[in-house]
């Protein structure tokens, strides 16, 4: 095991390498830039031993990991915001074709305006796309999860693309020690990548031809399957990769002192993060606050945020918006609470175009909710012009 | 033949495999035996395998999958092949 200080797109960089992928195929897009340009260093020192295609855009990088990864092997690519919804047909096609494709996507904001820092409606957009979705809030999370991604992605149970979100620049450019274990480690942990179908000339099959209702409905819900299964091989996967590897991050939820709790915040990416120091200041206080970082969104924790439900009244902060809606996952959680809990849940949308969001404020949006203050869902921090 | 254990779109080789094709046709091509002089480029050319291939050498169209896209009589070097619009009779 070896301690480096680097960049989250380096440390991403260096997981997507160690797992040994046969094929890259990339198109660079701030902030995802250094990401892709440290893979391409890796094919100039050797260390990245398979295929890194150049391609004209990032429509074309997903179509070229679709083709490569239907031919049986290991693919893995990366990319961010606009590059993100340039690929949105083929991220469709990639998990209704069930390729176990690999993807970092640095969370940036969607223009107009042009604006590249952080904010999750790009990937927020994917959702129904069917690929499994992780958020990341700190380099050494996004090494573990980069190399648990492919375990996940490729179990004959699974067999669906796993999309890895992490917060432009906070993390993409921000350097945080990470530990990095051994080759032998990761190889032994992912193991030889076993196809579960592929394009074969010795077995020869047609994919993605014409299919009937009933054909097309046994595959969406054989898709639900798949997310059902990873539901419970998540945790599996994380205990296992902790027991190789020393390291702990993984499962569907970061738990941070919600032990007696009576309000738990509930917060995806960096923000997760930034509000482990807001819960001390409000414990210090004498607030009864505990956190839950939200870090798999697809397959949705459906039942954990009933667990929370029927233990304190919630509080969602979301770096997104559906509008006409509101946040993703307030949404998502009052959806799954329904019926289950008559826990009050309030929703704040906060820190979209990459608008700092800081422990205090973080701190004066849940003050506010537990002060009754707060309506069930708002914005928090728009300045008046 | 190998069949995966997986649900999505595969299509494993058969014939017919999206059933009798032969009643999506509009035009209907007509071989004149008299004129084929049995070069096979239709055979080639066919791009669902309709055209049958007997073991004198002569060809035949299979009408339950020919869609009637007309390649075969566009390719015919000696028009031995016709299109004519398919007609209930």
């Amino acid at each position: 095991m070896t301690i480096v200080i680097d960049t989250g797109n380096h440390i991403a960089a260096k997981a997507a390498v160690m797992a040994k992928p046969d094929v890259v195929a990339a198109y660079p897009i701030t902030p995802q830039t250094t990401l892709v340009e440290d893979i391409a260093k890796y094919v100039e020192t050797g260390e990245f031993k398979g295929e890194y295609i150049c391609v004209e855009s990032e429509h074309s990088a997903m179509s070229a990991c679709i083709g490569a990864s239907a031919t049986g092997v290991r693919t893995f690519t990366g990319t961010s915001s606009h590059g993100l919804l340039l690929m949105h047909e083929m991220l469709h096609w990639a998990a209704l074709a069930r390729l176990p494709i690999v993807m970092c996507n640095i969370n940036r904001v969607v223009g107009p305006g042009w604006n590249i820092w952080s904010d999750e409606n790009d990937s927020i957009s994917q959702r129904d796309t069917g690929w499994i979705q992780f958020y990341c809030s700190s380099n050494q999370e996004i090494f573990d999860t980069v190399i648990q991604a492919f375990k996940l992605a490729e179990h004959e149970k699974v067999v669906l693309p796993v999309m890895i979100s992490y917060n432009a620049f906070i993390l993409s450019h921000t350097s945080m020690p990470v530990e990095i274990p051994e080759q032998k480690i990761v190889d032994d942990f992912l193991g030889e990548y076993k196809p579960k179908w592929k394009l074969d000339v010795e077995n020869p099959i047609t994919f993605g031809n014409i299919i009937g209702p009933s054909g097309y409905y046994k595959v969406r819900r054989a898709m639900w399957d798949a997310h059902e299964n990873a539901k419970k091989l998540i945790p599996q996967i994380a205990k296992e990769w902790e027991e190789k590897s020393g390291y702990h991050h993984g499962d569907f939820l970061e738990l941070y002192k919600c032990d007696g709790a009576d309000y738990v915040l509930l917060a995806m990416g960096a923000i997760g993060a930034e509000s482990k120091v807001a819960i001390d200041e409000m414990q210090k206080n004498g607030i009864k606050i505990g956190l839950a970082r939200v870090r798999t969104f697809r397959p949705s924790p459906k039942e954990e945020f009933i667990k929370l439900g029927k233990q304190a009244d919630l509080i969602v902060i979301d770096r997104n918006i559906s509008v006409g809606l509101g946040g993703a996952l307030f949404s998502e959680v009052k959806s799954a609470l329904y019926n289950k809990s008559d826990a009050k849940v309030y929703g704040f949308i906060a820190g979209l175009g990459g608008k700092d969001v800081t422990y205090k404020d973080i701190e004066a949006i849940c003050e506010k909710a537990i002060n009754g203050k707060a309506k069930e869902s708002e914005w928090y921090g728009v300045e008046e012009a | 033949m190998k069949k995966y254990d997986v649900v999505t779109t595969i299509s494993y080789p058969k014939k017919g495999a999206m059933g009798k094709t032969g009643n999506w046709r509009v035009f209907k091509p007509i071989l004149d035996k008299t004129k084929c002089v049995k070069c096979l480029r239709c055979w080639i050319f066919c791009p669902e395998g309709s055209i049958k291939r007997e073991k004198d050498g002569t060809v035949s169209i299979d009408y339950e999958y020919c869609k009637g896209c007309g390649i075969c009589a566009s390719v015919c070097k000696v028009e031995a092949i016709t299109m004519e619009r398919e007609v209930k009779k």
